[in-house]
C-alpha cells in the first residue's frame, strides 16, 4: 500500500514537472524569445489558460504527500524551511505577474511584469532542482526524524550540508536548462514565425547544455551516493527509466519534439525515484533515513484515500484534456496575415 | 521557545487573515456571476452578460490574489507546524488533498474558460464555466471548513499507542456535524461580503450618475441577496453555530462573552471591556437572560463562567476574542438593518433615489470583510490553548527546529510582499471600477 502511494505521489509530481515545467521554462526564456512587448504578450498567451491548472498539480502532489506520508511532509517542510518560503515568494510574484500584466497596457507596467515573470520563472527551476539534489545527497535527520538546513554552509558535500552546495547547485542548473528547453519546445509548437523559429534554434543551443549537465550530474550522483546503483543491479527492469530519459533527450535534440522532452523529464525523475526507493528522504551518512514504511500514514487512511483519489485523478485528467483541446492551436497571428492586416 | 511559538502563530494568523480577504469575496461572487450568466441565458438581455463580464474581471483580480496567497497556507502546515502535521497529517491531509483533486482542478479549468474563452466557446459553455467556477470554489470552501472543523471538534480518529492520531473512519470525519454548521455560517458570510460589494458599487454608480443602468441592475441583484444572507447569518446559521460552541466549547463561549461567574439566567453583554486580571467586565451594558436563551434555548439555563475553569485552559487572548465576537455580532446586526430597509425601499421603488440608503450602502463595502475576519478570530482564538481541541495543545504543534529568527525573517518577508500586493490590488480594482461595465471588453 505504501509503495502504491509512493508511485502515485511520484506520478503527480512528474505531471507537475512536465506541465508546469513548460510554463516555467517559457518564462525563463521570455526575453530571449520575445523581442518586443507584442511578442512577449503572444508568449504569455501560449500559457495563459494553462499555468494555473498546471500549478494545481503541485498543490495536488503536496496534498497527497501530506496525507499519505505525513512524517515526510512535516520533516521535509520544516527542514527546508527557508528555501520553501522563497519558493512561495517566487510563486506569488510569478502568478501575480502573469495575471496582472495584461490588466493594463502601459510602457512601464508591462515590461516591469515581464521582468518579474522571467526572473521568478528562471529562479524556480533552480530551487526545484536543488531540492531534488538535496534528496539524492541526503539530509541530517535526527532521532525525532527532524532536521533544519541552512541555505548554505561551505558549499561542499560534507557532514554539515547546506541546501546549496556544488552538487545541488549543479542539479539546479540542470533543471533550469532542461525546463528552459522544454519551454522553448512548447513555444515552438504554439506560435508562428518568427517566434517559432527563434524557439527552435534556442532549444538546440539549450540541448547542448542539457546533455552535458545530464552527463555530469549523473556521474556526480553515483559518486556522492553509490547506493543509487543498488536498485538497478537488483531490478534491471528499472533501466527503462534512464532509457526513457536518454531516448527523450536524443529525440528532443534531433526532432525538436515537445513530447520527447516530456519523456526526458519523466525518465529523469523516475530514475531518481526508482534509485532511492524505498527511501523517501535519504539521510546523510550516519543518520536514519525516512522510508515509505516509517513515513507513511496508517493503513486505513491509505486505503480510504484510494477510494476518492483515483476518481479525482481521472476527473483532473478529463478537465485537463478538455482545456487543452479548447485552447489548442497557436497563439498570436501568422506573420503574413498580421503584416497584411497592418497593411 | 515562547517567542518562536508566538512568531509561528503570528505567521499563520497574518498569512491566513490576509488570504481570506480574497476567497470570501470570490466564493460569494461566483454565485452572483453564475446568477447573472443564468439570467442572460434565459432572457437574452445583453446587459446581464455585460454585468457578468464586469464582475468576472473583478473576480479575476481577486481570484489571482486568492490563489497566490493560498499556496503558502498548505505549505505552512509543514514548514511552521511540522509537529502538528506529523501527528495529524494522516487525517486532515485527506481533506486538503481532496481540495486539490476535486476543487482546484475544476476551478482552474473553468476559470481559464471564463476569463479567456468568451470568444472561443458558445454562450452555453461559458455559462457552464461560471457554474464550474462556482462549484469548484464552494467545494474548496467545504474541504477547508471540514479541516478546520476537525481541529475544533475532532471526530473519526483514535489515539495510537505512541500518541499518534490515527484516522479510523473517513465518513465520520467527513460527516462531522461541526463541519456543516460552520460551512453554512462561513459560506453565508461570503455571500454577505459579495452581495454588499455588488450593492456598494451599484450605489456608487447611482450616486455618481455614471453607468446608472448598471447601478440599478447591481442593486436589483445585490440587495435581496444581501438581505437574505444577512438574516441567515444570524438565523439559522449563527444560532446553530453558537449553540454548538456552547455545547462543545463552553470555555470559549464564556471568554467570548467576558462571562466569569457561573449562573443561570445569564445576561448578554452588549458592551463593556473585559478585565481578565480582576476577572470582571468593566462598564457593562447588559440584556437580562439573553445569553442563556441564545446558548441553550432556555431563559434560565445555566451558563458556565470562566471562574469554574482552570486558568491554563482559558483561551490565551480573552480580550481579543471578546472584541472579535462583539464586533462580528454588532456588524451583523447593522447589516440586517441596512439590507432589510434597502430591500423594502427597493420593493417600494424608492431605493434608487434614496440618498439616505445609497450612501450607507456605498460605505458598507469594507464592513463585511471586518465581520468575517472577526468571525474567524472568534473561532480560532476560542479554540486556544488547543490546536486540536482536547487532543493537542498549540504549544506542542509548531516546528521546533525553525528558530524565532528564521520565523521572523519570513514573517517580515510576507508582510513586505503583501504590502506591495495590496497597493497593486487596490490600484487595479479602483481602475476597473472607474472604467465600469460599459468599457469592459
Amino acid at each position: 500500500m505504501e509503495t502504491l502511494w509512493f508511485c502515485l505521489v511520484a506520478l503527480t509530481i512528474a505531471a507537475y514537472v512536465i506541465l508546469d515545467g513548460f510554463d516555467l521554462g517559457a518564462g525563463a526564456v521570455h526575453f530571449l524569445l520575445g523581442k518586443n512587448s507584442e511578442e512577449r504578450e503572444t508568449l504569455l498567451e501560449t500559457i495563459g489558460p494553462f499555468w494555473d491548472g498546471n500549478e494545481v498539480w503541485l498543490l495536488a502532489g503536496g496534498g497527497t504527500l501530506y496525507f499519505a506520508f505525513p512524517t515526510l511532509y512535516a520533516s521535509a517542510f520544516e527542514g527546508f524551511y527557508l528555501p520553501l518560503m522563497m519558493v512561495l515568494w517566487l510563486l506569488i510574484l510569478r502568478g501575480i505577474a502573469i495575471e496582472f500584466r495584461h490588466q493594463m497596457h502601459d510602457v512601464l507596467w508591462t515590461p516591469a511584469w515581464d521582468a518579474v515573470f522571467c526572473g521568478a520563472s528562471a529562479a524556480l527551476p533552480v530551487f526545484f532542482g536543488a531540492a531534488l539534489g538535496n534528496v539524492v545527497r541526503g539530509v541530517p535527520l535526527d532521532s525525532n526524524r527532524e532536521f533544519f538546513l541552512p541555505l548554505w554552509t561551505n558549499f561542499r558535500v560534507s557532514a554539515e550540508p547546506g541546501v546549496l552546495d556544488w552538487y545541488t547547485i549543479l542539479v539546479g542548473l540542470l533543471a533550469l536548462a532542461a525546463l528552459a528547453m522544454h519551454g522553448a519546445l512548447w513555444i515552438r509548437l504554439k506560435t508562428y514565425e518568427p517566434i517559432a523559429g527563434r524557439a527552435a534554434s534556442l532549444a538546440s543551443r539549450l540541448w547542448v547544455c542539457v546533455a552535458a549537465l545530464t552527463a555530469i550530474v549523473t556521474v556526480a550522483s553515483f559518486q556522492i551516493r553509490p547506493a543509487l546503483l543498488r536498485n538497478f543491479v537488483e531490478h534491471p527492469w528499472g533501466f527503462v527509466f534512464p532509457a526513457l530519459a536518454l531516448g527523450g533527450l536524443a529525440l528532443a535534440g534531433t526532432r525538436k519534439s515537445f513530447l520527447a522532452s516530456c519523456g526526458y523529464l519523466a525518465g529523469m525523475l523516475c530514475s531518481v525515484v526508482f534509485s532511492v526507493y524505498p527511501e523517501v528522504l535519504p539521510a546523510s551518512p550516519g543518520h536514519e533515513p525516512l522510508t515509505v514504511h516509517n513515513a507513511a500514514a496508517p493503513d486505513y487512511g491509505l486505503r480510504a484515500g484510494l477510494v476518492w483519489w483515483i476518481p479525482g485523478l481521472i476527473l483532473a485528467i478529463g478537465y485537463a484534456t478538455f482545456l487543452y483541446r479548447r485552447f489548442s492551436g497557436k497563439a498570436g497571428k501568422p506573420a503574413a496575415t498580421s503584416n497584411s492586416l497592418r497593411g | 521557545m515562547e517567542t518562536a511559538l508566538s512568531l509561528h502563530r503570528l505567521h499563520f494568523a497574518f498569512t491566513i487573515t490576509y488570504h481570506y480577504l480574497f476567497p470570501q469575496l470570490t466564493m460569494g461572487l461566483a454565485l452572483l456571476i453564475f446568477l447573472l450568466k443564468t439570467m442572460f441565458l434565459r432572457t437574452g438581455n445583453p446587459a446581464y452578460d455585460r454585468a457578468a463580464q464586469f464582475w468576472v474581471r473583478l473576480f479575476g483580480i481577486n481570484f489571482a490574489m486568492g490563489v497566490v496567497t493560498g499556496i503558502p497556507m498548505e505549505f505552512q502546515f509543514g514548514t511552521n507546524w511540522s509537529r502538528f502535521s506529523k501527528a495529524a497529517g494522516g487525517v486532515i491531509g485527506q481533506t486538503l488533498a481532496m481540495e486539490g483533486m476535486y476543487s482546484f482542478f475544476l476551478e482552474s479549468t473553468f476559470l481559464g474558460i471564463l476569463l479567456y474563452g468568451r470568444e472561443r466557446v458558445s454562450a452555453r459553455i461559458h455559462w457552464l464555466a461560471s457554474l464550474g467556477v462556482f462549484l469548484g470554489s464552494w467545494l474548496s470552501g467545504f474541504f477547508i471548513i471540514a479541516t478546520d472543523a476537525w481541529m475544533q471538534h475532532p471526530v473519526g480518529h483514535r489515539i495510537g499507542p505512541n500518541g499518534e492520531i490515527i484516522l479510523e473512519s473517513l465518513s465520520a470525519f467527513l460527516l462531522n456535524p461541526w463541519t456543516y454548521a460552520q460551512y453554512a455560517h462561513t459560506m453565508t458570510g461570503s455571500v454577505v461580503t459579495a452581495s454588499a460589494f455588488v450593492c456598494s458599487i451599484g450605489a456608487f454608480y447611482l450616486l455618481r450618475d455614471r453607468h446608472a443602468e448598471y447601478g440599478r441592475l447591481f442593486l436589483r441583484l445585490g440587495v435581496p441577496i444581501f438581505a437574505l444572507s444577512s438574516v441567515m447569518m444570524i438565523f439559522p446559521t449563527g444560532d446553530i453555530q453558537g449553540k454548538m460552541v456552547a455545547q462543545n466549547q463552553p470555555v470559549a463561549l464564556a471568554a467570548m462573552e467576558g462571562h466569569f461567574e457561573t449562573g443561570s439566567g445569564v445576561p448578554l453583554n452588549v458592551l463593556g471591556q473585559p478585565d481578565v486580571e480582576k476577572r470582571r467586565l468593566d462598564n457593562p451594558l447588559r440584556i437580562p437572560n439573553v445569553l442563556s436563551l441564545i446558548s441553550y434555548g432556555r431563559w434560565n439555563a445555566e451558563v458556565k463562567g470562566l471562574n469554574d475553569v482552570p486558568r491554563e485552559l482559558w483561551p490565551d487572548n480573552i480580550p481579543l476574542l471578546y472584541y472579535s465576537f462583539h464586533i462580528m455580532v454588532g456588524l451583523g446586526t447593522l447589516f440586517v438593518a441596512l439590507s432589510l430597509s434597502s430591500f423594502v425601499a427597493l420593493r417600494m421603488g424608492r431605493l434608487f433615489n434614496s440618498k439616505a440608503l445609497l450612501w450607507p450602502l456605498l460605505l458598507a463595502l469594507p464592513f463585511p470583510y471586518i465581520a468575517n475576519t472577526a468571525g474567524w478570530m472568534v473561532a480560532e482564538l476560542g479554540r486556544q490553548p488547543w490546536l486540536i481541541y482536547g487532543v493537542m495543545k498549540t504549544s506542542e504543534g509548531f516546528s521546533s527546529r525553525v528558530s524565532a529568527g528564521n520565523a521572523m525573517f519570513t514573517l517580515l518577508g510576507f508582510m513586505g510582499l503583501y504590502t506591495v500586493l495590496t497597493m497593486l490590488f487596490l490600484f487595479l480594482m479602483q481602475r476597473e471600477i472607474a472604467l465600469g461595465p460599459e468599457e469592459t471588453h
